[in-house]
């Protein structure tokens, strides 16, 4: 075995402890990395959890935020901006023309928990949060050998079952089989497109499924990171027993021999692992996580070992998948998690808010992982219903511009390139023109999101994509088969219907800026687009077209607020 | 064949460099009559193209071989066209225009993974949570690129990438992402251009009010790059993204078969010709990416089948292909990855990460070509004694010097704090012309 070579190879990813660390021996300024903890500190979650309600726990703990920096919150959102954030955050996607208005009249004051409810027993729910844990788990450029159908089945089924979250984490992390059988194994496949003993598969996991950056910790300690050098051989130390079989197949037309179905199987590895201090000194690792030991005999499952122990609570701290599943939704809502980056968490990257994050956590744990209550909690606190305009009073809020979140108004989030396609479906009607079966529907929007995917080539499956507020973005938006299709007026698009129906002007803008913005136009913006209009004369309905281009092309409805 | 003549216009480069010329040039006639002297007028802008080699490139296997030592490999060193520079055996005709290309070979960078190897190389600066710092091409693109008011295209070209991040510099300054066919997605139908200017003045109705709504940055962003995304879709300027193209008030021609056989039938070589192309139409910071350096296992096989020729063929075209055209000197080439790679060859003969000790290529740009700054020990393990460390900051503020940017240029972040240019980096003195 080659240790040398692993512990060169220095995988050191994000980990902000390394930051931290060049930062100060730098004698660079750290003072963009030191944030003040907002909230009162001392009392523990756990003292205070019998005597208040989650939910007024929460808001308090924000509130306690705003009194500390001496900062006022924004109102409440209007409802149609409320209404638009809900459907991209929960669905994926704007609400059609009648969802908009059905809400929007609708008198009931528990009005907005009800549309919660009801979008959590949604289709488009199952699809978004699938699309999401897709690309976390094996990125959107799937790598060889890994099927993205396998991966999808299982994160749909797991979705529309609401099944436990520490159960899918569970399943993932003990998956064998093959690849469209047990959907779940694709996660461990696509850690494995290298030989490289599981590191992938160790930090990535980490990383995922517990918020914990470890990659530099392979090759050395931190100073600031909790983990040690030999926790990193510790956890890799359980996947040691994951091999990746890629089976092939005759192609009868051509007498070749060609990829058939890749899988995870179970293979003996007995006792420690082997690493290399800095030193030079060889170190031995044995299957331990959190102070637990496992048996490294012949016999023992070692990830069905790791996954009892990871799902259990450690003293009195709520399990580490409970708080990094919580920052990561918290930070799907309002565009911040608790820590920045939102896996990588611990004691050399204090949250922002503690004991906000400890109590969820802990509720979220108590609930048995139930998905769709976590998300419930979130949307409906205080401060997911403010609206996105700051005033003099918290704009200093900003944490575009490195401040720590005090989420005392929403926060711009730009849509995913998914969110953006299935919105433009929507706009266009597409979806209700029986476009094919729910997987030809995913092939399509696969098919076009892959114009935007840059792959990096590498051992760590890397990737970025070309997507967020760039000229090729642009350039889809004015110009491309999607966009033309939105705007078109043929029988049973949007437009032709609406042109169709009868009805004045005004109506008719009012419905266009309803359906791609979520919201009534005002008064002065309903005399300028009827001005532009005008111009058209006879050919009124380019006018129209032109004027939904621009509504769909607009800066309000590409970002999230 | 007036390659001589043509030469001739810039007679002084020429006789500096007329040893190098003779040597490679009579193979490669890039240049023909009508293209002569639209380039000379465009000659005094500066640009860069950087060669990005993604998954981090062997540079022991290339610029700076150990042939006496068991990290050597299977390579061969061979002299170059600079007298004392040796490099692969595998880069003949790259070999051949050393004349005008340097290697610094004492790179010491210490990230040794792929996210922050890149993002440490291409911004000067490691990673950090609060903030985002500008990849060079950006810093370009606001410091040289807002000032090129003739230019219609992004003035950063990333062929083949995408991971550079404009930062705090704005979305306006990220890289345009292309592929190597110059092939540029969703251009506007006939319809779509006539209808354009009535759409864009509702587009403005309805922007204005998000934009002055208290939302912060981005709406306003969203602004400007629809505004060049404009500006690039009604330009006669896209015709240098497509070789075939010929344009005589920019000086292009469509390429010939015989120009795109020498820059070599691949990826890279087609970036690079077309980057070209690109710095002909005024483009200051073009990126031209070549990945499957990330050669854990097998890498003296692939280098020698597959990445050496490419790569040297692009090289020694780039080079000789500006030089002839007079261009050369306002153009500066940066050749590197994210890292070098171990000198011990692993039990799969293959080479892992290394950041301690590796090397760079520079070239043209005006800088003093024709030599290797600092050196690896015997082994290739660590810096020489006695040679001075580089960082990636020093290679930038070089491109800074090299481009006329000032190096004590200051920006300022989101939260006010000040960011030296290459992180405070120092121009490489051996490397000033």
């Amino acid at each position: 075995m080659d240790l040398r070579t692993r512990i060169l190879r220095g995988v050191c990813s994000t980990a902000s402890a390394v930051m931290l660390l060049i930062l100060v021996s730098a004698g660079v300024s750290a003072d963009e990395s030191v944030v003040s903890k907002p909230g009162a500190g001392g009392e523990s979650a756990a003292g205070a959890a019998g005597d208040v309600s989650l939910s007024e726990f929460i808001d308090q703990q924000i509130r306690q935020g705003w009194t500390d920096n001496e900062i006022e919150a924004s109102p409440q959102a209007p409802d149609e901006e409320w209404v638009r954030r809900v459907y991209l955050d929960l669905v994926g996607r704007i609400p059609t023309l009648a969802e908009v208005r059905s809400f929007l009249d609708d008198k009931n004051p528990r009005k907005r928990s009800l549309l919660v409810d009801s979008l959590l027993e949604n289709e488009d729910y199952v699809r978004h949060f699938t699309t999401i844990w897709s690309n976390n788990s094996i990125g959107r450029a799937t790598p060889q050998r890994v099927s993205r159908i396998g991966m999808e089945k299982f994160y749909r089924e797991a979705f529309a079952k609401n099944r436990p979250w520490n159960e899918i984490v569970v399943d993932i992390v003990t998956a064998a089989g093959h690849y469209e059988e047990n959907g779940a194994v694709n996660y461990i496949l696509a850690q494995m497109q290298m030989p490289d003993e599981g590191v992938q598969l160790t930090a990535m996991t980490t990383r995922l499924f517990l918020g914990l950056q470890v990659q530099c910790t392979q090759c050395h300690n931190h100073p600031f990171n909790k983990w040690q050098q030999d926790q990193f051989w510790e956890f890799n130390s359980f996947f040691r027993q994951v091999r990746k079989e890629d089976h092939r197949k005759l192609d009868p037309k051509t007498g070749q021999m060609v990829d058939d179905y890749s899988e995870v199987v179970w293979q003996e590895f007995t006792g420690p692992v082997y690493f290399e201090k800095r030193s030079g000194m060889m170190q031995v690792a044995f299957p331990r996580f959190q102070g637990h030991e496992v048996d490294p005999g012949p016999g023992v499952d070692r990830r069905v070992e790791l996954a009892k122990l990871i799902t259990e609570p450690v003293e009195n701290e709520p399990p580490q998948i409970a708080q990094a599943m919580v920052n990561r939704m918290w930070s799907h809502f309002f565009g911040y998690g608790f820590t920045r980056p939102v896996d990588d968490m611990g004691p050399h990257n204090p949250p922002s808010h503690p004991e906000l994050l400890a109590r969820l956590s802990k509720e979220f744990a108590a609930s048995n992982y139930d998905v769709k209550q976590l998300i419930r909690w979130i949307v409906s606190t205080e401060a997911y219903q403010l609206t996105s305009q700051y005033g003099e009073k918290n704009k200093i809020d900003d944490p575009a511009a490195g401040e720590m979140p005090l989420f005392s108004h929403m926060y711009l989030k730009s849509m995913q390139a998914e969110q953006l396609y299935d919105s433009l479906i929507v706009a266009s009607n597409a979806h209700q023109s029986g476009n094919g079966s729910w997987s030809a529907q995913e092939d399509q929007r696969r098919r076009w999101m892959q114009q935007f995917v840059v792959a990096f080539d590498n051992d760590e499956n890397d990737e970025s994509t070309t997507f967020n507020g760039t000229i090729p973005q642009a350039l889809m938006m004015m110009n491309s088969e999607l966009i033309e299709k939105a705007c078109s007026v043929e029988r049973g698009s949007f437009l032709f219907e609406e042109m169709s129906k009868p009805g004045a002007d005004t109506q008719k803008i009012t419905d266009l800026y309803l359906a791609a913005l979520s919201r009534k136009p005002t008064k002065p913006e309903i005399s300028k687009m009827q001005k532009a209009l005008a111009k058209y004369g006879p050919a009124k309905l380019n006018g129209y077209q032109d004027m939904f281009w621009a509504l769909l092309n607009s800066n309000e409805f590409v970002f999230v607020h | 064949m007036s390659l001589w003549n043509n030469y001739g216009m810039n007679r002084r480069h020429f006789m500096q460099h007329m040893a190098t010329a003779a040597a490679t040039i009579p193979a490669m006639n890039f240049l023909s009559h009508v293209q002569a002297n639209a380039d000379v007028l465009k000659s005094s802008q500066k640009s860069c193209i950087l060669m990005w080699m993604g998954g981090g490139p062997p540079t022991i296997d290339i610029w700076d071989l150990k042939p006496e030592s068991k990290n050597g490999g299977e390579f061969k060193p061979i002299d170059t066209a600079a007298s004392g520079v040796q490099i692969s055996e595998h880069m003949p005709e790259t070999a051949k225009v050393f004349g005008d290309l340097s290697i610094v070979r004492s790179m010491s960078t210490r990230e040794a993974d792929h996210g922050r190897g890149r993002y440490y190389m291409q911004t000067s600066y490691v990673p950090n949570p609060t903030v985002v710092h500008p990849t060079f091409g950006s810093v370009v693109s606001y410091e040289i690129g807002r000032n090129r008011k003739a230019l219609e295209i992004p003035a950063f070209v990333s062929v083949d990438g995408g991971a550079g991040q404009a930062g705090f510099l704005g979305m306006t300054h990220a890289p345009f992402v292309v592929d190597n066919t110059g092939r540029i997605r969703n251009e506007p139908s006939e319809e779509g251009k006539q209808r354009l200017g009535a759409r864009l003045t509702m587009l403005e109705e309805i922007e204005s009010g998000f934009m002055n709504s208290r939302r912060g940055e981005l709406p306003k962003a969203h602004k400007d790059v629809y505004k060049n995304a404009v500006n690039l879709m009604t330009s006669n300027q896209m015709a240098a993204f497509d070789v075939s193209k010929t344009d005589p008030t920019l000086g292009l021609e469509a390429e010939s078969d015989a120009v795109r056989d020498a820059y070599g039938r691949n990826g890279f070589g087609q970036g690079l010709l077309m980057a070209r192309r690109l710095v002909q139409v005024g483009v200051p910071f073009v990126e031209v990416n070549m990945g499957g350096w990330d050669l854990h296992a097998g890498v003296f096989d692939t280098l020698k089948n597959q990445r050496l020729p490419q790569l040297d063929k692009g090289i020694a075209a780039i080079t000789a292909d500006l030089k002839q055209r007079g261009m050369l000197d306002n153009t500066v080439l940066v050749w590197m990855g994210e890292f070098g790679r171990t000198p011990r060859i692993n039990q799969d003969v293959g080479r892992d990460h290394w950041a301690a000790s590796w090397s760079v290529m520079m070239g043209g740009g005006g800088l003093k070509n024709g030599q290797a700054v600092g050196a690896t020990d015997k082994d290739g393990l660590q810096i020489a004694d006695g040679s001075k460390a580089y960082l990636p900051g020093d290679i930038w503020a070089t491109v800074a010097h090299a481009m006329g940017i000032p190096v004590n240029t200051v920006h300022t972040s989101k939260r006010g704090r000040p960011m030296k240019l290459a992180n405070g980096g120092t121009p490489i003195q051996e490397l000033l012309g």
